[in-house]
């Protein structure tokens, strides 16, 4: 009694032999096979071991119904590799997974002792005392099925669109009818199919139709705009007709081993085919019993005969087709059809055939237990008996797999009477159903469905459907009634019978939950994991549904399906990804100048939206706090230059720009004069800080606005929103030139020096070029506008130049610095000098809590203007709480105590409510000890106080002091 | 991933597109409302389940903000319905 | 209500289990209840079960439209914290954390709970600050969330890759040991076994059309698909449809509804012990006590009710995890789903009487798992005394009103 490859048959290269390794034994194959078939054609049958309960296994599906799963160690570890749908690779390594030694002796076979104390849900009912922590452990190192590896194979991915008129879902016989149709009136068509070669059940169930499957497949390869993609799922079907797939080992591309298509099609054919669900009985569960689909599968695909003394169990006639197949391939067969009446052609058939009809009967019980040896059954007269047996193949009946319909939420699942199962049901939308999914078994019915299918979306997009040649009727035994017989009930309590294989879910276990009273679809599967594990219930999901309907005397449809969700069948999180990583996940951006930072050895940090800036340029031997003193002390004392480049900036046209400006700053901007700047703070409408930047007037109608780096994207939806939305009546274009501008700034108290050294074409006096005030010409040959505008607290002058000049003209900065000790300025030592100066920053002082008020910039709110952005929402805010955490200085009385940025401050540094907390800290080099910034609940009325900053144990005095160190009267800034 | 029509572009994918929520009204004038509905008119939202009006800024393209009828149980997304007044939850 | 242990599991294993009562009863529904909850998520549900612990309120009926635990207590990724940055939300939340170490017990049902870490990657110098400023918060309250190295990183996440070819790598990390995980549905099902026991009514399958006025316009009842039914109170815990089922009452709120989505790999063996975050890539992932790993990202950016899995913010997911766990990319993905999650303007929760007199509201969670006790907890004293609780304060709609928003920095607040 074995299981083995017959001489002919299969399509698989019996000129290609492959050796592997499964669980320590050597084994051969050839190519085509896949890792089930192999252990198959060997007589390996118990493969593995249950989740729970540690059951022998074997294969019970030849496809994503089926649960086995392999770990491959070698070559290209990988583990949970589906062994019915991996193929075999040449001297691999194979082990179970989730068994120790190996699948044969498995020492947590020692669970089935306790199987009574492991019922559904058992751990909600204990594991509580003294601590699930205790338990945990153990429950976790026995979960899981494979373990990955390390070093683990990282599959060479690509996601790619694609777009097509006609999407057809399947290359059975309906989909090759609905993609020949679709194809032959010029649409283009995407024809996705999983198998190694199109053509569904005429291969699998080995039909023969007179070679119109390959002829319609020669035909599709050569018709222009078709696409066919084998060894490919339809695993999503999302919104708007975009469905994914993914392609492995994809034909046209042997350098990728998996594909993710996005694919957007007008319209769809979902010819998806159909799962066949077991006839649960007691120990239904051993090795050799399958699926009847499953033994022809193996036959047709594989060449393998998966066992000599076969006993079919079914309710359909679809067995019937299983059963001639396999006595053709020379096994004993016995099938036991639960149906009393044989039917007249179908019984002459298979007696002819050799095969033994037992009309009536119902098989109750497996017997062996590493592998089936016999089934106890019961004929229509109550007679018991026992057939001895290596094979039996179970099929209850078929269930549509109209998944991916589902999944579009257009289509409800209705319970379909005849066929007992469900099918879909939907309205006239961007897809159609053919075929098995539909409900239609028959192979030309198929055909001819999916051939009607394909004209119905072809006249949804407005072609003309032609006709094609349909195959001839060959299929006697398609599923066309099922008897429903849910499951089996066993004669003693103490026998499982399972309709879950993943999870060894059991009646016993429905029951148990109905009776606890989780009885809605939902909660019984959630209760005892039906439906959960690796086959998402694809098999098992409508007999839990059946059974739960008799058990609790509601119809199947009342009772209802669970929530179909994507994917399909399981994808691989590295198709997913693609080729994104890296450069590719995150781009950054980088300014004109980042090679000249990098070759001088600048330690890069992110601005904010991606933007990479210098951070620091360290000397050798210098830390980053270090080379920040030093630049900032360069700043105070001579000249720097930094590249502000990524700060957000606007150009603004029109004549109402001036309406625009004083709607969303808090200050008046109307009378800015032409070639004059004005800081401005700006709030959203309820009342708190958004951002804040300087607006130049570059002519009448034309302004330049700037934004911090990081809200640069949100201040242009800002002031589209307002421009096209609130305020169309007004004529203002919004155009970001952020990335058009660079700039490099220089600031110190040579800055005036460096600048006339550049040989500018305009007068860069002090008079000429006030605070706030702008010049355009030329240095030497490079255009630049120039902006004094200041951020350090020290005479600043803002070079911008179209980015193609931008190298150019820091180079020639530099040099022209170079007399005065230039030097290149981060953002830490920035960071430093606007501490000092006593700026806010966002990010730091504009957390997103705080109004203009808050932070000490009262003076600039508009007393005129009637109405802005936020002006109400503040006035209302600060009546209700007058009490306002504001901007503050402090001082630790430890000169060199450093505080971390965010360290709240509390009444006495006590552990309780925070009053305020530290928003920046630096070391300042002007007044050479540690200073910092704060916000502080009522802070203007406290200056003098000592508060007290609370970081974990420590607590830190520090004393209240006006928020400005440096500069407070502006002297140098307007020097 | 959503199709969008955008009138002066055409049906393009989702990703041209920033999303800028519920449509709500113009900015009211301050002065015509209470301090009370000065604050809902702030925060608060239909956030209606069901067919709504929803604007989408096209940045990536033409930088126009158009307003779409959609479902927001569904994501289909329909010509504006006839009475544009109250738009219709999904039960 | 049947005590479980396991004792009582072995005894009931000599009678095949057939001994076992329903956890919560199916009884008719009635005309009339001091207090209806509208939903029966965990919020409510917890929220049912304190009422009657803490005040003796029995007479109470959970109504909801669906199965029970079946809206966003179903689809959640599980994941219990208390790390946050206003003294407010780290006080309530933190005492949520404490009851749900206790939960097990106290319910005498096992939720799994498992407190095993939150280890935050911080990948910019701007996360930095924002970490820290939380953790320091955090330090004067209690919960620890303290600053490690990247080595000590490494060492307890060893499944990831190498971390100097990582786009961003981690220039530190955080960690928050009171984080934990529990099973969502069983959280759901033990409160509702517990306040059954008590006396509070279950009523699934059962919708709420409508709410019963008086001449004063207060709520006096609901209207559902199985009959008119009368309250003294209504609470609403709809998370993710207050404000669908709040408009029936004319009430508009501060809230938008956007789908957060998540999915789990296959089951595999051990590989991640703590629950790993990745805030500046929008990423956490996470091992299931059946082996499954639970990730996801940040919300979807369109108002959504879908519940379903948008495209492009799943991949961004997908591309960060791989970037960090190059070893998953042969690993797939079992199952997607998405949850609704209705947030407030400033993304804190909203616990409150309404300016309906007789009808509040229990929403705005972003991420609601995580403080289903203290939300049960404060919202029944609310319910039953007509204060508010004295942790959720902070949490009235007046703060709107007031436009004094409690923001929470580095959420996504709709502002």
């Amino acid at each position: 009694m074995t299981a083995r490859r017959l001489a002919h048959g299969g399509i698989i290269e019996r000129s290609r032999p492959l050796s592997f390794r499964f669980d320590g034994m050597d084994l051969s194959g050839f190519a085509g096979d896949t890792v089930a078939s192999a252990l198959m054609a060997n007589d390996v049958a118990l493969v593995g071991r249950s989740f729970k309960l540690h059951r022998p296994r074997g294969f019970f599906g030849a496809g994503h119904e089926d649960g086995v799963m392999v770990s491959r160690l070698s070559p290209r570890a990988a583990t949970n590799q589906l062994a019915t749908v991996t193929p075999l690779e040449k001297d691999a390594t194979y082990v179970s997974v989730s068994t120790w030694p190996n699948a044969r002796h498995d020492i947590g076979a020692a669970a089935q002792w306790f199987s009574r104390l492991l019922p559904a849900g058992f751990y909600y009912k204990t594991f509580m005392l003294p601590n699930w922590h205790l338990f945990e452990p153990f429950i976790r190192g026995a979960a899981g099925l494979g373990r990955v590896p390390d070093p683990a194979w990282e599959p060479v991915s690509e996601s790619r669109f694609g777009d097509c008129d006609v999407l057809v879902v399947g290359a059975g016989p309906a989909g090759l009818g609905a993609a020949l149709t679709a194809a032959r009136s010029g649409a283009s068509v995407m024809l996705v199919d999983d198998g190694e070669a199109p053509g569904g059940r005429l291969v699998l169930d080995g039909l023969d139709d007179g070679g119109w499957a390959s002829r319609t497949v020669a035909e599709l390869e050569t018709l222009p705009y078709v696409r066919l993609l084998r060894r490919a799922t339809v695993w999503g079907y999302h919104e708007h007709n975009l469905l994914t797939v993914i392609e492995r080992r994809p034909v046209d591309a042997p350098d990728l081993d998996l594909r993710n298509w996005k694919i957007r099609a007008r319209q769809v054919v979902i010819a998806a085919g159909a799962h066949e669900r077991p006839i649960p009985f007691v120990d239904g569960d051993r090795p050799g019993v399958m699926l009847a689909s499953a033994a022809r599968s193996f036959l047709h695909r594989h060449g393998v005969l998966a066992g000599e003394h076969a006993v079919l169990f079914a309710n359909n006639d679809s067995a019937r087709g299983a059963a001639l197949d396999l006595a053709g391939a020379g096994a004993a067969v016995t099938l036991v059809d639960i149906r009393p009446d044989p039917g007249g052609m179908a019984a002459a058939a298979l007696a002819q055939s050799g095969v033994t009809l037992i009309a009536g009967g119902c098989v109750l019980r497996a017997v062996g237990a590493k592998r089936v040896e016999a089934v106890e059954m019961r004929h229509a007269d109550g007679r018991l008996a026992t057939l001895p047996c290596d094979l039996v193949a179970v099929s209850g009946g078929w269930n549509p797999a109209f998944h991916l319909a589902s999944q579009t939420r257009e289509a409800k699942s209705v319970w379909h009477h005849e066929l007992a199962t469900f099918v879909a049901s939907h309205g006239e939308g961007r897809f159609r159903l053919a075929g098995a999914a539909r409900g239609v078994f028959e192979a030309g019915a198929c055909a001819r469905d999916g051939m009607e299918a394909g004209q119905a979306v072809l006249r949804a997009i407005g072609r003309k459907a032609p006709a094609i040649d349909l195959p001839g009727p060959d299929d006697p035994f398609a599923a066309r009634s099922v008897a429903p017989l849910w499951f089996v009930p066993p004669r003693r309590r103490r026998d499982k019978v399972f309709v879950d294989l993943s999870g060894d879910v059991t009646t016993a276990d429905l029951e148990l939950a109905l009776r606890e009273g989780y009885d809605s679809i939902e909660l019984v599967k959630r209760y005892t994991t039906a439906g959960m594990g690796v086959d998402q219930g694809k098999s098992g999901n409508v007999n839990v549904i059946g059974i739960v309907g008799a058990l609790t005397g509601q119809a199947t449809e009342l009772v209802g399906t669970t929530t179909f969700r994507p994917p399909f069948v399981p994808v691989e999180f590295g198709a997913i990804a693609g080729a994104r990583h890296k450069a590719r996940l995150y781009p950054w951006r980088h300014t004109p100048l980042a090679d000249w930072h990098l070759a001088r050895g600048a330690v890069m940090y992110e601005a904010g939206l991606r933007w990479q800036r210098p951070g620091f340029y360290p000397l050798p031997g210098e830390d980053g706090a270090a080379a920040a003193g030093r630049e900032a002390r360069a700043v105070r004392n001579g000249v720097g230059v930094y590249d502000g480049t990524p700060l957000g900036k606007f150009q603004l046209k029109g004549p109402d720009v001036g309406k625009l400006l004083d709607l969303v700053y808090i200050s008046d901007f109307g009378k800015v004069a032409v070639g004059r700047g004005k800081y401005g703070v700006m709030m959203s409408d309820d009342g708190l800080i958004m951002d804040d930047g300087v607006a130049f007037r570059l002519a009448e109608d034309r302004w330049l606005l700037h934004s911090s780096t990081g809200a640069a994207d949100r201040v242009h939806a800002h002031l589209e929103q307002i421009v096209q939305v609130h305020r169309p009546d007004w004529q203002v274009s919004v155009i970001p030139v952020t990335t058009q501008w660079a700039n490099a700034t220089l600031c110190g108290p040579c800055a005036r020096d460096v600048l006339v050294a550049l040989k500018p074409d305009f007068d860069a006096s002090r008079t000429a070029l006030p605070f706030m005030g702008m010049a355009e010409g030329h240095l030497g040959a490079i255009p630049v506008r120039v902006f004094r505008v200041s951020w350090t607290g020290e005479l600043s002058f803002e070079l911008n130049t179209p980015a193609r000049h931008a190298a150019a003209l820091w180079e020639m900065v530099m040099a022209a610095g170079a007399p005065f000790g230039i030097t290149p300025v981060g953002s830490e030592a920035n960071h430093i000098l606007r501490v000092e100066a006593g700026y806010i920053s966002t990010g730091h002082e504009v957390d997103g809590t705080a109004d203009p008020h808050d932070l000490g910039l009262g003076a600039l709110v508009s007393a005129t203007k009637p109405d802005f952005l936020g002006k109400r929402a503040m006035a209302m805010r600060r009546q209700r709480d007058p009490v306002r955490f504001e901007l503050v200085g402090l001082l630790p009385s430890d000169p060199e105590r450093f505080l971390p940025e965010g360290a709240p401050l509390t009444p006495g540094g006590d552990k309780v409510d925070q009053e305020g907390f530290v928003s920046a800290c630096v070391r300042s080099v002007t007044l050479d000890r540690v200073i910092a910034l704060g916000l502080l609940r009522a802070g203007r009325s406290r200056i003098g106080e000592t508060v007290h900053a609370r970081i974990r144990n420590d607590i830190v005095p520090l004393r209240v002091v006006a928020p400005v160190f440096h500069d407070a009267d502006r002297a140098r800034v307007r020097s | 991933m959503l199709q969008i029509s955008c009138p002066w572009c055409g049906l393009r994918p989702e990703g041209e597109f920033v999303c800028l929520g519920e449509a709500v009204p113009p900015r009211p004038d301050p002065a015509a409302l209470t301090a009370g509905e000065w604050a809902s008119s702030l925060a608060n939202r239909a956030n209606i389940r069901g067919l709504h009006a929803e604007r989408w800024w096209h940045v990536r393209s033409c930088g126009r903000i158009l307003t779409i009828w959609r479902d927001t149980v569904s994501h289909a997304i329909v010509p504006a319905p006839a009475s544009m007044a109250a738009p219709k939850a999904t039960p | 209500m049947q005590r479980f242990s396991f004792l009582s599991l072995a005894r009931n294993a000599l009678s095949h289990h057939e001994g076992w009562h329903r956890a919560w009863r199916s009884p008719p529904l009635q005309d009339a209840y001091d207090v209806v909850i509208v939903g029966a998520g965990g919020h409510g549900l917890s929220t049912a079960y304190h009422l009657a612990k803490e005040h003796g309120v029995t007479n109470v009926a959970v109504i909801e439209k669906g199965w029970l635990g079946g809206g966003n207590t179903a689809r959640n990724t599980h994941t219990i914290r208390a790390n946050f940055l206003r003294d407010v939300s780290i006080r309530f939340h933190d005492v949520s954390v404490k009851l749900y170490e206790q939960l097990s017990r106290e319910l005498n049902y096992n939720i799994l709970f498992s407190q095993r870490s939150m280890i935050d990657l911080i990948q910019s110098w701007g996360k930095l600050r924002d970490l820290r400023r939380r953790s320091l918060a955090m330090a004067l309250h209690g919960p620890a969330y303290d600053l490690i190295s990247v080595d000590e990183v490494r060492r307890r996440i060893p499944a990831m890759g190498d971390l100097a070819g990582v786009r961003l790598p981690p220039l530190a990390g955080m960690a928050h040991p009171d984080a934990a995980m529990a099973r969502h549905d069983a959280v759901a099902w033990s409160y509702a076994r517990a306040a059954d026991a008590r006396g509070v009514e279950i009523h699934q399958h059962t919708e709420v059309t409508g709410f019963v006025r008086d001449a004063r316009g207060r709520v006096t009842g609901v209207e559902t698909s199985r009959g008119t039914v009368r309250a003294g109170q209504v609470a609403l815990a709809t998370a993710g449809n207050t404000s669908h089922v709040a408009a029936k009452a004319g009430l508009s709120l501060p809230l938008v509804t956007r789908n957060l989505q998540a999915f789990v790999s296959e089951p595999i063996k051990p590989i991640i012990d703590v629950i790993v975050n990745c805030p500046d890539v929008g990423l956490y992932v996470m091992q299931s006590d059946k082996g499954e790993l639970v990730i996801g990202g940040g919300t979807d950016p369109i108002p959504s009710y879908r519940q379903g899995c948008h495209v492009a913010t799943f991949e961004d997911v997908v591309a960060s995890l791989v970037e960090l766990f190059p070893r998953f990319k042969a690993l797939r993905m079992l199952r997607q789903w998405g949850g609704a999650i209705e947030f407030a303007y400033d993304a804190s929760p909203i616990i409150s009487k309404t300016d309906v007199e007789g009808l509040l509201v229990s929403t705005g969670w972003y991420g609601g798992f995580k403080s289903i006790p203290v939300g049960g907890l404060t919202y029944a004293h609310l319910i039953a005394t007509g204060a508010p609780h004295p942790l959720a304060e902070a949490f009235g709609l007046d703060r709107f009103t007031g436009l004094r928003f409690l923001l929470e920095a580095g959420t996504v607040a709709q502002r």
